[in-house]
This record gives C-alpha cells, sequence and structure tokens, in this order.
C-alpha cells in the first residue's frame, strides 16, 4: 500500500507542499520565507522609535529596518489559519501540576559568586547609573547615525 | 597600586584598570630594588610571568558561571570528562553555527576524503581553505566536535532544530528529547516552552547512555515532569512488523533536494521490506509551522534577552549618563545583529496593539499543530519519518548570501515543528551524498516515548551502516582512530 502511495506523493514535487489553508492567505507558503511584494507593510516611525525604548536596543540601520518589515510580512501569514474557538497553547505539559518544591531555604549565600561576574561593584552592591532619566529624543537622521 | 588592599586590587584588574602582568612586574621592579633588604632568598621571575600571562586569559574571558547546569553536573557526577565548550550561532540563533562571535565553525566533512575525492582537490594543505562547509546549526561546534572524534558525546540546545541540524550536516546522532524530560536549569533560556538540551553523539546506544544519566526530575527546574525515570539499554529490534511508521506528506517540499527526497524514500521501502507498515499521514498545518514559530520565538527572546543589561553579568559599556543609556549601549555592543534583530521583531509581535493578532494567535495556531501530531498518533503511528534538512551541507560562502532569518527559515523547516508539540526526535546518519556528505533522516516519536523512538533509531542505524568519516590527512598519526574494531564494536550486539 506504502509503496502505491509512495510513488504517487514522492514523485510529485510540488504535491505536499501546499499545505493547509482554509482561508486565502497571502502567497505561496515556501520554504524560503521570502513574502510577496504585496505583503511588505511599512513600520511607521514613531512604531520604530517606541520598539528602540521598549527593548533598549538600536536598529542601527535602515537594512535592519527592512528586516523588521519582512519578519512583520512573514508573520502575517498566519492570519490565513482558521483558529476559531482554539484556546491559546502556552506549554506542551498544559495537563499536568507544576511543581512546587517546599518553601524551605536549602541554599544560598552566595553573594560572593554572583559579585564576581559584574562589572562595577561596591562592597555588596552592584553599581548602577542614575534611573529615571529617559533616553533624548532623536531624530531619524540621529536614529541611524550611531552603530 | 601596591599600597592597595586585596579587595582593591582585585577590583581594580576586573575593571581593566592594571593587567595581571603590569602588577606583577611593578612588584618585581620593587623586589629588584629592595634587594638590599635580603627578604628574599629566590625570586621565580619567570614563574610570576607565567601565571600573570595565564591570569590575564582567565580575565579576557569575560563571565565564568558561577555554578554549573544541571544537564553538566549530572555528567560530571557520572565521572565525564569535560574536554571543553563547543562553539555555536550567538545565543543559538542561527542554523549555520556562523554567527557567533568566535567565528564561524567549519564542517569536518570538508576535510574528509569522501568529500574531497568527489571534488577532485588536492590534499589539504595545497588548497586553500576558502570553500569549507558549514555545520548546521546553532549547535555546530558540539556536531563538529564529536564528527572529528574529539569527544565521545556533546551536549547541544535544540529550540526549534538547533541539535539535529547540525547532526545532519555532520553526519552524527542527534537527539531532542521530550521537553519536561531533561533539565533545563543552566540551559540560558530562549524560549522557555521549547528549549531542550540535546544530545550529540556517534551511535544511537551512545545518545541512549547519555539520555539515561541526564532524563529526571530536578527540583530546580520546575518544568521537568515527576514521573520516573529508568536508565535503560536500548533493545535490539530484529522484528519490526509490529511498527507503524508515518510519512507526513505536507514534509514534502518543493525546496527539498532530490538526493534528500531519494534517501528518504529509499528509508521509507527499507522498512516495509522488512514487514512494517508504512503509511501516510497528514499534519495539516505545517506550512504555517515555521510562521508560528517565528512569532512565539521572536516574542518570548524578546522578553529572555530583557536580562542582559550589563549590571549582574556580561558585557557592560562605560556610558554613566543614566540606566537607560548604559542598558541600550551596553545591549548593542553586547549582541549582533541577528539577536538584536529578533528582540525588536519579538517586542513588535508583543505591542498592545499586536499582542492579540500576533503573538495570541500564533499560541492558537501552536495549539493546532500540536493536535495535528496527537491525532497522527492516535490513528496508530509509532514514529514519524521525515527529512531533517533540505539538502547535505553548503559552502559557507555561499549560505552567508542570504539573512539569517531566511536561512533560520530553511534550516528548521523540518525540525521546529517538534519543538511546538514537545515532542521527542532525533536525527540519524543514512547515506553520502553525491559529493560524499552526510545526509540525515529524522524520526519522531510520542510524547516521553524516548526509549521507544530511540529503538528504532538503532534498527535503522545498523540497516543503512552509514560510512565513518575519513580524516586521516588531517589527522595524521592518529589513524589508529579509524581501524575498522573500533567500527565493529559499537555494532556488536
Amino acid at each position: 500500500m506504502w509503496a502505491r502511495a509512495a510513488r504517487r506523493v514522492l514523485r510529485a514535487p510540488g504535491g505536499g507542499g501546499r499545505g493547509f489553508a482554509s482561508k486565502a492567505g497571502g502567497g505561496g507558503v515556501s520554504a524560503g520565507g521570502e513574502a510577496a511584494p504585496q505583503e511588505r507593510g511599512r513600520v511607521p516611525g514613531d512604531v520604530i522609535e517606541h520598539l528602540e525604548r521598549l527593548a533598549l536596543v538600536d536598529f542601527g540601520s535602515r537594512e535592519a529596518v527592512a528586516r523588521l518589515e519582512k519578519a512583520v510580512a512573514f508573520a502575517d501569514r498566519l492570519r490565513a489559519v482558521d483558529t476559531d474557538g482554539v484556546q491559546p497553547m502556552e506549554s506542551v505539559l498544559e495537563d499536568r501540576c507544576l511543581y512546587l518544591r517546599p518553601d524551605n531555604v536549602v541554599e544560598g549565600n552566595c553573594a560572593e559568586e554572583l559579585l564576581q561576574n559584574a562589572h562595577r561593584v561596591m562592597e555588596e552592591y552592584f553599581v548602577a547609573p542614575p534611573g529615571n532619566i529617559t533616553l533624548p529624543k532623536l531624530d531619524e537622521q540621529e536614529l541611524f547615525s550611531k552603530s | 597600586m601596591l599600597g592597595r588592599t586585596l579587595r582593591e586590587v582585585s577590583v581594580a584588574l576586573k575593571q581593566g584598570q592594571i593587567t595581571p602582568t603590569e602588577l606583577c612586574q611593578e612588584c618585581l621592579s620593587l623586589i629588584k630594588k629592595t634587594k638590599f633588604l635580603n627578604a628574599y632568598i629566590t625570586v621565580s621571575e619567570e614563574v610570576a610571568l607565567k601565571q600573570a600571562e595565564e591570569s590575564e586569559e582567565r580575565y579576557k574571558k569575560g563571565y565564568v558561571p558561577p555554578y554549573n547546569a544541571t544537564v553538566v553536573q549530572k555528567l560530571l557526577d557520572q565521572g565525564a570528562l569535560l574536554m571543553g565548550k563547543t562553539n555555536l550561532d550567538e545565543f543559538a540563533m542561527g542554523s549555520g553555527s556562523t554567527d557567533g562571535v568566535f567565528g564561524p565553525v567549519k564542517n569536518p566533512w570538508s576535510y574528509s576524503k569522501q568529500y574531497r575525492e568527489k571534488k577532485k582537490q588536492k590534499p589539504h594543505g595545497e588548497n586553500e581553505d576558502t570553500n569549507w562547509l558549514i555545520t548546521g546549526g546553532s549547535s555546530g561546534g558540539s556536531a563538529a566536535a564529536v564528527s572529528a572524534f574529539t569527544c565521545f558525546a556533546a551536549l547541544g540546545s535544540d529550540t526549534g532544530g538547533s541539535t539535529r541540524n547540525p547532526a545532519a550536516l555532520c553526519g552524527v546522532v542527534g537527539l531532542k528529547p521530550t521537553y519536561g524530560l531533561v533539565s533545563r536549569h543552566g540551559l540560558i533560556p530562549l524560549v522557555n516552552s521549547m528549549d531542550v538540551p540535546g544530545i550529540l553523539t556517534r551511535c544511537v546506544d551512545d545518545a541512549a547512555t547519555v539520555l539515561g544519566v541526564l532524563a529526571g526530575h530536578d527540583c530546580k527546574d520546575s518544568t521537568t515532569v515527576q514521573d520516573p525515570v529508568k536508565s535503560f539499554i536500548l533493545p535490539s529490534l530484529t522484528d519490526v512488523s509490529k511498527l507503524c511508521i508515518g510519512i507526513p506528506k505536507e514534509y514534502l517540499v518543493p525546496e527539498l533536494s532530490s538526493e534528500v527526497q531519494s534517501l528518504w524514500s529509499k528509508a521509507a521501502k527499507l522498512f516495509e521490506s522488512e514487514g512494517a507498515k508504512v503509511i501516510e499521514v497528514s499534519l495539516p498545518h505545517t506550512s504555517y509551522s515555521i510562521v508560528c514559530y517565528h512569532v512565539l520565538c521572536t516574542s518570548e527572546v524578546a522578553s529572555n534577552m530583557a536580562r542582559f543589561d550589563g549590571l549582574e553579568y556580561g558585557h557592560r559599556c562605560d556610558i554613566n549618563v543614566s540606566t537607560e543609556a548604559m542598558y541600550a549601549a551596553t545591549r548593542r555592543e553586547g549582541f549582533n545583529d541577528v539577536v538584536r534583530g529578533r528582540i525588536l521583531s519579538g517586542n513588535f509581535f508583543l505591542l498592545k496593539e499586536n499582542y492579540e493578532n500576533y503573538f495570541i494567535k500564533a499560541q492558537k495556531v501552536r495549539r493546532l499543530i500540536a493536535n495535528d501530531f496527537v491525532n497522527v498518533f492516535n490513528s496508530g503511528v509509532d514514529v514519524l519519518l521525515t527529512p531533517t534538512t533540505l539538502s547535505e551541507a553548503v559552502p559557507y560562502v555561499e549560505f552567508i548570501k542570504e539573512d539569517n532569518r531566511t536561512r533560520s527559515a530553511q534550516g528548521d523547516i523540518f525540525t521546529q515543528a517538534v519543538n511546538m508539540a514537545g515532542l521527542p526526535a532525533v536525527s540519524v546518519p543514512m547515506a553520502l551524498s553525491n559529493q560524499g556528505l552526510p545526509i540525515g533522516l529524522q524520526f519522531i516519536g510520542r510524547a516521553f516515548c524516548d526509549q521507544q523512538l530511540l529503538t528504532v533509531a538503532k534498527w535503522f542505524e545498523k540497516q543503512v551502516q552509514f560510512p565513518i568519516i575519513q580524516l586521516q590527512e588531517i589527522m595524521g598519526d592518529c589513524s589508529s582512530v579509524f581501524e575498522n574494531d573500533l567500527a565493529s564494536v559499537s555494532l556488536k550486539q
């Protein structure tokens, strides 16, 4: 039985790749991950800045922004999947009880070891620069000038 | 500097205000000047300077972990010897092992007799080493280390296929255990709900041995299951007639190389010819799997990478204007483009206006994907058989023509669905390609049926008799490694 099915499936390279699509989605679902041109949406500049502040990581270049746009377009393919009535899955072990250990102190007192790896230490404190100072607002030119 | 206390000077050394060698030389110089005191009977100048050099090396290394990961500790407790730490893509993000701060990893098969004969290349040394092949990733260093006989087993990580992918490209066995079977304590988290430590060895029996040591509940990792785990010896299957092998039709994608496709077909026929039931099955949401993985992975990464702010450990830059400025600059310096790209994508998907449409949506699709597998296994299938990679290893110069995200989407295509479902899977080398390079196939098992999975894999391994890599040219006088006896030992059961 397999031999016949095998000849059918494995001889038709395009056969198995399309997969399931309940609603018409975006372009083809090939492995390469490239979106069709009409799917690429621009991410507005204020969102870019907002992301940089949230992530505390900068884009550094226009290529990086373009990569984000491609990544978003790629993610947009999920819209084609019908998920009505489907619960989000957070963990594959959702049917099990999370293990909780008894609330007893069994280890600790390792301040020395933990302080070893920090660059700036003062006695038993990690030293940080002053907080509550927001990053300066940058115009678009400055946004990509640092790298 | 010489007048300071031990603590103060230690801080100065760590901050780089003075190097161990400079400090040593200051002491030595003062010893010479105060010779008239007759305090020293011997001055061990050379030894001191050499130790200073060694100390400098240690300072250069940066982060030194204050504890061992559970999986490492378990191996050490069983008497394993730690040969070293292996190279990888930065933060395990990538499928080539090309994006690490220590440079890319080269696939040992690039230097094998089998590959070079096909390429009609001159022996190593006469040729420029420009066309070497990637190992795959992200645990490429581990795969290369095992493939080149430098160790008997290596640990990797597997979040989307990072252990199985390089295993297939380097001709070794790469095992991804069931999620929850092996402790993640000490494994830098990428995607908490998908990460597992991976095991790389040269044969399936060895992988089972290592798994036996590592599996089991760890109170330091609450996502490990509490079911009792016994270490096992894999039976040698002689009769596969009771087995049902499933071939998921959606895994036949246009990008699959014809050689891998043909080996996949050959493997299916092999099982059938030995009496197993081999059937075509369907995992309908396969084509959305890589997209779903991309969203969930970047989102979790955005959260997990937040801990790297330079304050408690790791790289820290010199900016002191404000905490935010320091964090931003530290992270810009400390993370490569790939990591930063993923953090930013992840933060995008987690924005309030996007959360429902991207992150929650992906979580729902994840359930559909996991259910696809459940349905297939419930229909009587014991093990699924799929390719591990789209093709054999490619040259580095080819690989880097596309960006990391594209390559990861291609590299992980057959492997990441398994991580989303939390199932065990193993890549087993099957045969050499026309170019003399390894091609591996993947077996996927039911959750917590790792032993059964490995039993089937072991039978397959014995049937296909994958050739040993011939590295004599670069091994020089380590030829004893390649005596035929070694090959037959592991197969005599």
